[in-house]
């Protein structure tokens, strides 16, 4: 590539379409159209970079380096914890990378009509799912939706502490202390953890009902929780929750929802979770998505922070279009005196899930669901019957468990180890999250493993800890 | 230039909304029942979930067909203009991304690989996020770069927690209570750092087209915990001033943010670092190639700060050793986690090959083109009858951005920037970008020209928008009636507003409309 070669990128970066263009506007050079910029803001030295790449070099150069991962193709995993492996239907890949969306802005609603659309098939499907008639566009992820939430909540109530559930992945509640701000800050959020029964993984109802009180906002909880335990006690926690006056949120991982009781059913008043499961691959955990749905209700409608996608007659009598609704209480309408604020989410996820959705369909959400059930409790069973390994909470789980390794002497780093050089990613360790489950890891068990996935990993933990 | 602009026509497809397709029974995907074996050793399904929390009935999903699935979504997406025709959206820097790009991020080693996996199996992705951080620090000047951040208004969201966490370390976070910003950097720095915390002190314009320093001096004291301002804003407009604004802040013991949202114009000519800036944020889906997948990613804000700031950043940071490329977890004064995980890696991947398919001299490049593009365009649209451009008396070259005003188009014809802009649509141009709230310019609109379109393309534009006022000054009610060459036609005013017929779902729709 010599010296004035176009770039690809760039159709005007042939030499004598800039003199032209120049000679247009009648400008000597190019530099002189940056005459804005004081002398003494212009970079000390130039930018120093390898020289530029054609594209058969940065192919295979980009290939080089990615040749050094290894992938859950090559390895069977079982590693879950905030980013599931599903079977990702090849459809939902061939209409999430579609050129025409894939490189849109905001249109009008009439000239990006199918983008809208398929925003709103996301929501309505979903709200079919969570059994609730309100669903905004996407969050960046589950933590930041219950961040949300959980502020959503101390707006309508006009207090400033929230009960979270202790069993909840870190990352999680890391994100949502930063939500609640520090200590120092006026309108800090004061987060008090609930306690999980150490037999079931359930919620302590005790600890709970000693930690709501006229200050409660919101009282939050998942189901599966962070440990993969399907919380039964909704309605007892939402009678707490609703009785102190607080509102109740509730986390879930929507796959399950074909077999499992849509959390509005018993009580939650703001439903957040993921959407990662619904067609998105892994992506090296950049697949990761939330959402936030209640009722359509004002009191709620008002406080969301994401944008809203609304179905509206045009001007044509009977024909239907799609535009964003209740956009000037966003952060683009009111900037600081705005609902919290929004901007770049994942909505290309939001696409995809509502392709995965589609196909999905009633029946598909309910036999994942069960497919999910019974193999991961197949493999519970296997693996807590090999010497030493104990699978602490055995029973009322969805797709994760925890697998306690205190009986064989090893740790998780040690087991994972092993697995790894057998070609298994083993689960999540625990060890130092939860300290009070000892040598724990958090295994990952979907519609994708099978009967033969689980004794291969039987007989590989069983060499791990020979 | 002598273009005479033709109507182009969007597929008229009268898609029903999915829940209006299929019927009973059919099926899009299938799994295989559990093994006999499974079977034969595990309880059915049902009674696996605890009594209380089974679902009771089925979801009222659409059931349908595979391919139906499928064109139903390939029918929608070519009902989206998007960039198939042009689009000069303004702060939003519409950039090809490269098919390469695009190929290489949906390979299994990126779309198959688990963020938690051992780092042994992650050397790969860990080596390309480092090479981008090292790439963004010869870019910026500065010392480090995290791309956990979705999004440029994240990535100010973690500049509002590390400021809190820097003064915090210090013992002042509950005196410095307050972020300085100005009316024309982007909504979400004042919104972030509201939903920080802190009170938002906003600075308005004076006639050069950005804030007097004496405005900048009078908001400035003890209570300032940091600056966040873009330079240039969304009108093309730099403020000259702004080291001694950087300089100002930091005397009063606050921390200055650069929002680089608008590099694109700048790129190569200048680093935030060496004016003076602790802070900046670099949008990856706009200035570096990656694609803004349908308004709103995945993306990424990456952003880099000093080496002082740098202990506050979330964590984790990917680390070099000189052999061997590390999750660095072991950060005790860190703000923790903005978001799970690591960052949108597959957008890093995208933006890591078009800085290397660009090298220095084309990056430099970018920004040439960009504001020679903006430069080019501002002089044939200001040819325009009833087209002005924002504070007139400040006269030198615009950056890559300029805003413009159709006041006078409205005063003498009646069609305003919105009937403009669907009128546009019907000749294939995305919507022009009007501005951002509140509107400082009545009838604003900014087009962003940047590097990749070419002169016809930039012609086309400017041949369309005179055509368009040609018609607002013949025919008014044609173009206030517009779009007529769209997949339906304009929504009906306030509709998506009015609670009694605003629906975020069908069902609610299905309830709005029974009644």
């Amino acid at each position: 590539m010599g010296e004035n070669t176009a770039h690809p990128y760039m159709a005007n970066s042939v030499p004598t379409i800039q003199r032209e263009m120049l000679d247009a506007i009648g400008a000597d050079s190019i530099d002189q159209l940056f005459s804005q910029i004081p002398a003494d803001h212009r970079t000390e030295r130039p930018i120093d970079l390898p020289p530029a790449l054609s594209e058969s070099a940065l192919s295979r150069h980009l290939i080089g380096i990615l040749a050094k991962n290894r992938t859950v193709e090559q390895n069977l995993n079982f590693l879950g914890a905030g980013s599931w492996q599903h079977h990702v239907p090849a459809a939902c890949d061939e209409v999430v990378r579609r050129n025409e969306w894939l490189t849109s802005v905001f249109g009008e609603p009439s000239s990006d009509h199918g983008r809208n659309q398929a925003w709103f098939e996301f929501c309505s499907q979903l709200a079919e799912l969570v059994d609730l008639d309100m669903v905004g566009l996407p969050v960046r992820s589950w933590g930041t939706a219950a961040g949300y939430a959980l502020r959503m909540a101390s707006r309508l109530t006009g207090r400033n502490e929230v009960a979270v559930v202790r069993a909840i992945d870190p990352e999680r509640l890391s994100v949502i202390r930063n939500y609640c701000e520090p200590v120092e800050m006026a309108n800090h959020i004061g987060v008090r953890l609930v306690d999980y029964d150490p037999a079931t993984g359930l919620m302590n109802l005790d600890d709970l009902r000693a930690a709501v009180g006229d200050q409660t906002a919101a009282v939050y909880f998942e189901t599966p929780s962070y440990l993969g335990v399907i919380e039964n006690q909704g309605a007892a926690i939402a009678e707490i929750a609703h009785a102190a006056g607080a509102e109740l949120i509730v986390g879930v991982d929507p796959i399950s929802l074909g077999v499992l009781a849509a959390p509005a059913d018993y009580g939650a008043d703001i439903v957040v979770g993921t959407i990662q499961p619904l067609g998105v691959h892994l992506n090296t955990g950049g697949g990761v998505g939330g959402f936030i749905a209640t009722r359509d209700d004002e009191r709620y409608a008002h406080q969301y922070p994401t944008l809203l996608i609304s179905i509206a007659e045009t001007i044509e009598p009977g024909e239907y279009g799609f535009g964003l609704s209740l956009f000037e209480q966003t952060s683009y309408g009111l900037r600081d005196k705005g609902n919290d604020w929004t901007g770049h989410s994942v909505y290309m996820w939001a696409i995809a899930a509502a392709t995965y959705m589609a196909l999905m369909g009633p029946r598909g959400f309910e036999d994942i669901g069960g497919v999910i059930l019974q193999r991961a409790h197949h493999a519970a069973r296997q693996l807590a019957e090999i010497e030493g390994v104990r699978v602490i909470f055995p029973s009322g789980f969805f797709k994760e468990f925890v697998v306690n390794f205190d009986g064989t002497g090893r740790d998780v780093g040690e087991i994972n180890e092993s697995l790894r050089e057998q070609g298994i990613f083993g689960g999540k360790d625990l060890s130092r999250e939860f300290p009070e489950l000892g040598a724990s890891a958090l295994y990952c068990v979907t519609e994708i493993h099978t009967l033969n996935d689980i004794e291969r990993l039987v007989e590989a933990l069983r060499k791990a800890i020979a | 230039m002598s273009i005479e602009p033709k109507e182009y026509q969007a597929p008229v497809w009268h898609e029903p909304v999915i829940h209006q397709m299929g019927a009973a029974g059919r099926r899009g995907v299938l799994f295989n029942r559990v093994e006999k074996e499974v079977e034969a050793a595990v309880e059915p399904a049902e009674s696996l979930i605890p009594d209380g929390v089974r679902r009771r009935s089925r979801p009222a999903l659409p059931e349908l067909s595979e391919p139906e699935v499928l064109y139903h979504y390939l029918r929608l997406s070519q009902q989206t203009l998007g960039m198939m025709g042009i689009s000069l959206f303004g702060t939003c820097t519409m950039k090809y991304n490269p098919a390469v790009n695009e190929a290489i991020a949906w390979r299994p080693e990126i779309t198959e690989v688990h963020p938690l996996q051992h780092e042994d199996t992650l050397q790969g992705t860990l080596e390309i996020v480092h090479r981008m951080d090292l790439i963004l620090r010869e870019v910026s000047g500065m010392d480090q770069f995290v791309f956990q951040a979705g999004g440029g208004a994240e990535a100010a969201y973690v500049n509002c927690a590390v400021t809190r966490g820097y003064h915090a370390a210090r013992g002042e976070l509950e005196q410095r209570d307050e972020i300085i910003t100005t009316i024309q950097t982007h909504p979400s720095s004042a919104a972030t750092a509201a939903a920080a915390g802190f009170k938002v002190v906003t600075l308005m314009l004076d006639e050069n087209g950005y804030p007097s320093l004496d405005a900048l001096k009078a908001a400035v004291s003890n209570r300032t915990a940091g600056l966040m301002v873009n330079n240039p804003d969304d009108m093309g407009v730099y403020n000259p001033e702004m080291k001694e604004w950087v300089r100002i802040v930091h005397e009063a013991g606050g921390l200055a943010f650069h929002d680089s949202a608008n590099f694109n114009g700048i790129i190569g000519k200048l680093r935030p670092r060496e004016i003076g800036f602790d802070a900046c944020m670099f949008m990856l889906h706009k200035t570096f190639g990656a694609p803004k997948s349908g308004v709103g990613g995945p993306a990424v804000g990456a952003y880099g700060c000093s080496a002082e700031l740098a202990p506050f950043l979330p964590s984790p940071l990917v680390a070099f050793d000189g052999s061997r490329y590390h999750l660095d977890y072991d950060r005790p004064q860190s703000i923790g986690k903005i978001r799970e995980f690591w960052g949108n890696v597959p957008v890093v991947v995208k933006a890591y090959a078009w800085s290397l398919a660009m090298g220095a001299e084309g990056m430099a490049q970018v920004s040439d083109l960009s504001v020679l593009a903006n430069n080019y365009m501002e002089k044939g649209l200001l040819a325009i009858r009833g087209v002005t451009r924002s504070h007139p008396e400040a006269t030198s070259p615009r950056l890559e951005m300029t805003r413009y005003s159709l006041q006078t188009l409205k005063e003498e014809t009646g069609v305003d920037i919105h009937d403009v802009q669907n009128r546009m649509t019907d000749f294939g141009i995305d919507a022009p970008w009007t501005s951002h709230e509140p509107w400082l310019i009545p009838e604003p609109f900014t087009p962003e020209a940047g590097e990749m379109w070419g002169r016809e393309a930039l012609d086309s534009w400017i041949a369309v928008l005179k055509k368009v006022s040609d018609e607002a000054y013949s025919n008014p009610e044609h173009v206030k009636a517009a779009p007529h060459r769209q997949a339906v036609h304009r929504l009906k005013p306030g509709a998506t507003d009015d609670p009694a017929t605003r629906a975020m779902t069908w069902r609610a729709h299905q309830r709005k409309t029974a009644r």
